[in-house]
């Protein structure tokens, strides 16, 4: 399936605009499975993301949706290369850095930065949030005007926190407050690309909603550019401007936000919307009822093993034969909508 | 004559530590009758796990000073004796925990664990009880649950381990049945199926059902009353329509504005609550909320000084807040508008 470094010249067919910061084409990550001890060998791979291409343009937010496995996590990873793609290529501005050594990996590092998941593990507990927020500058031996101690505190003022707060360790602060002091060590060498990892999920909802505004307007002032991994389907039509849908290692369904949340094409799409529990109880005559909602079975198969062709027809409602020896390809419908389904949802043809 | 289940008055569950008394619950009152559901609504430290782990007599053994009172069927449950409890628990009222990874034992078989309760309940022996097991997984949905039955929990997935832990929960056909976050740890098409499962089982079972849970989507599919509840106190209480249609307590307003909905028009930004929920040692003076309400200058001080007491804002919705009538219908209507004007704001932008 992995496909030569080389041979990826696609690149202006897919995603369209050049201009794109981060294109990435064919990406591909299968981690072997080995047996033995002596003599290693090969006797698997899970497949966690297979021919994956997107694009993001500077200052907007594409959003990856899709369940635990889908691969959006090591997605994430590949792309601030702390994962070796097998395949595919990554173009950062213009520039190919999918095979890049560690060493010229590391003046890149500046541009991109990761927010991690969980505010607890993600920030060294014997270390001061000054220690924290001011390591990037201290390892990319950036020398900054007013010396890094002042720097560190106005980066801590614009996350929200209190300058004051540079000699305390991450134990004092609550969770909303440590997922901003990991937000202000993103911020510390002026990224411009960064790849948040469910930054809101391990949150309560009232904190939830800080962060998320924290983020867009940290994105309006620094025009940062983000790929925002999430489950959480309304989180991420908040704040993308673009979604991609994967499921088992590829993406299923990559459109316009609107359009996506609008009128959804693929099934699975329609699927895991219609899962969304809604904060409006529905009542008949003062009873409750049931939702309508449309319910998958199963659980999603294992990435070792997917199902041939298109990988969602055993637990899709609409599967035909096709479904199961061919695989569809990831198709423009309509301008800036594209579907990897050979029976489509909310299109002419499907309304019969 | 309503068929009353569960009779919670006036419940306080309080923890002495080294560093003050931490009013984990403080005063919480409610009733729920036999085929009802209640949801029970908070952030986390908001005393909801305490309350129902207090009402399943899991505090014995720490050093808890639980006063009020908790009656199921008639029978107070506390200062029962630990004996009297543990007949009950497993029998007549059982929990279904948040992590099935954590709650499952991982060294006996899942038909072991779910026969477990049966055996000690009931005067069977193992082979019967096995076979109740199987019938058990059956009915939750588990395919082919006589082999899947000599399954470990590491061989079922996150889904099929929440449906072992409620086969476990149902096992003595219990009329009380909690359920703590019983879908949180699971991605959302399985959320999906589980609710429905909790869903049928208690049209089954006619058995009341008490669901905890932060995601305001789940509470409002499942439940008829809510209880939101915020640091160890009741906030609002009331049927879910009154709770979701017309809230009583800038709180409650405040989790409905702070997270982004799938099912309305997407809001150009967020209404956060601001600041974080409080320490139980340090609750604030007056009403717990007052720091984080934006309303809490309109009551002459009271907000500050004097905590709220429940009061009908309609009948039999109540809501603990100093805010009169009048004041909270105008506060919520600007509220409403303030949301309204951010998402018409956004079209307007996007259709010129």
């Amino acid at each position: 399936m992995s496909t030569p470094v080389s041979t990826a010249g696609t690149a202006g067919a897919i995603g369209g605009a050049g201009d794109a910061l981060l294109e990435v084409t064919g990406l591909t990550k299968h981690f072997p499975i080995t047996r033995g001890i002596i003599f290693r060998q090969k006797v698997g791979a899970v497949q966690a993301v297979d021919q994956v291409d997107f694009s993001v343009a500077p200052g907007q937010t594409l959003g990856l949706v899709g369940e635990s496995g889908c691969g959006k996590t090591t997605t994430g990873r590949l792309l601030t290369r702390l994962l070796e793609p097998t395949g595919g290529r990554i173009m950062f501005e213009g520039r190919d850095i999918t095979h890049l050594s560690m060493g010229k990996m590391r003046p890149l590092r500046r541009d991109i930065q990761m927010i991690f998941q969980d505010p607890y593990s993600s920030l060294n507990p014997r270390h001061t949030v000054g220690g924290i927020v001011g390591a990037p500058l201290r390892l990319q031996k950036v020398k900054t005007e007013k010396g890094i101690k002042a720097t560190v505190q106005e980066l801590l003022e614009l996350v929200g926190l209190n300058p004051e707060h540079y000699n305390r360790y991450p134990h004092e602060f609550s969770g909303g407050q440590r997922q901003r002091i990991g937000i202000a060590r993103t911020l510390a060498l002026r990224p411009k690309l960064i790849v948040a990892d469910e930054p809101v999920s391990a949150l309560d909802v009232s904190i939830q909603a800080q962060v998320i505004n924290l983020l867009e307007d940290l994105q309006n002032e620094l025009g940062l550019t983000y790929v925002v991994i999430a489950h959480d389907l309304s989180v991420v039509r908040h704040i993308s401007d673009h979604v991609a849908v994967m499921y088992l290692g590829k993406i299923v369904e990559l459109a316009g936000r609107d359009q996506l949340y609008a009128a959804p094409r693929h099934p699975y799409t329609v699927a895991l919307m219609s899962a969304v529990p809604v904060p409006a109880p529905v009542r008949v005559d003062g009873r409750r009822q049931r939702r309508e909602r449309i319910r998958l079975s199963g659980d999603v198969p294992s990435p070792l093993n997917p199902p041939p062709a298109c990988r969602f027809h055993t637990r899709c409602w609409k599967a035909q034969e096709v479904c199961r020896t061919q695989e569809p390809p990831l198709t423009e419908l309509i301008p800036g909508h594209r579907v990897a389904c050979h029976f489509p949802e909310n299109t002419a043809a499907s309304a019969e | 004559m309503p068929d009353t289940l569960l009779d919670v008055a006036d419940l306080r569950i309080h923890f002495p530590t080294s560093d003050g008394l931490v009013k984990a619950v403080d005063g919480i009152s409610f009733s729920l009758e036999r085929g009802q559901t209640l949801g029970i609504v908070g952030e986390s430290g908001s005393g909801k796990s305490v309350t129902s782990l207090g009402i399943m007599g899991l505090h014995h053994g720490t050093n808890a000073q639980i006063t009020g009172h908790i009656k199921l069927d008639g029978e107070e449950l506390v200062g029962a004796t630990p004996g009297r409890v543990r007949e009950l628990r497993g029998s007549k009222m059982a929990m279904i925990f948040q992590d099935p990874l954590s709650s499952l034992h991982p060294y006996y078989t899942i038909g072991a664990q779910i026969a477990e309760a049966y055996l000690v309940h009931n005067q069977v022996g193992k082979k019967v009880a096995h076979k109740h097991a199987i019938d058990l997984l059956g009915r939750v949905g588990i395919p082919q649950p006589a082999s899947r039955a000599d399954d470990y929990p590491h061989q079922f997935s996150g889904g099929m381990r929440q449906r072992a832990m409620i086969a476990m929960a149902l096992s003595c056909d219990p009329e009380l049945l909690i359920a703590d976050e019983p879908t949180t740890a699971l991605d959302v098409t399985v959320q999906a199926q589980i609710l429905d499962l909790i869903w049928d089982l208690q049209q089954e079972y006619h058995s009341a059902v008490i669901i905890i849970t932060h995601d305001l989507g789940v509470v409002a599919e499942l439940s008829d009353d809510i209880l939101v509840m915020y640091a160890g106190r009741m906030a609002e209480y009331g049927s879910a329509e009154d709770t979701f249609d017309q809230p009583g307590h800038p709180y409650t307003w405040g989790l409905l504005a702070s997270m982004p909905r799938i099912d309305e028009a997407r809001l150009e930004r967020l209404v956060p609550i601001k600041g974080t929920p409080p320490s139980l040692i340090n609750v604030p003076s007056g009403c717990a909320f007052h720091p984080r309400c934006r309303y809490a200058g309109f009551t002459g001080g009271r907000s500050q000084t004097e905590v709220p007491e429940l009061r009908e804002v309609s009948p039999g919705h109540l809501a603990a807040c100093h805010l009169t009538g009048d004041q909270r219908r105008k506060f919520r209507t600007e509220l409403v508008l303030e949301e309204t004007e951010a998402s018409t704001a956004r079209m307007t932008q996007g259709e010129a």
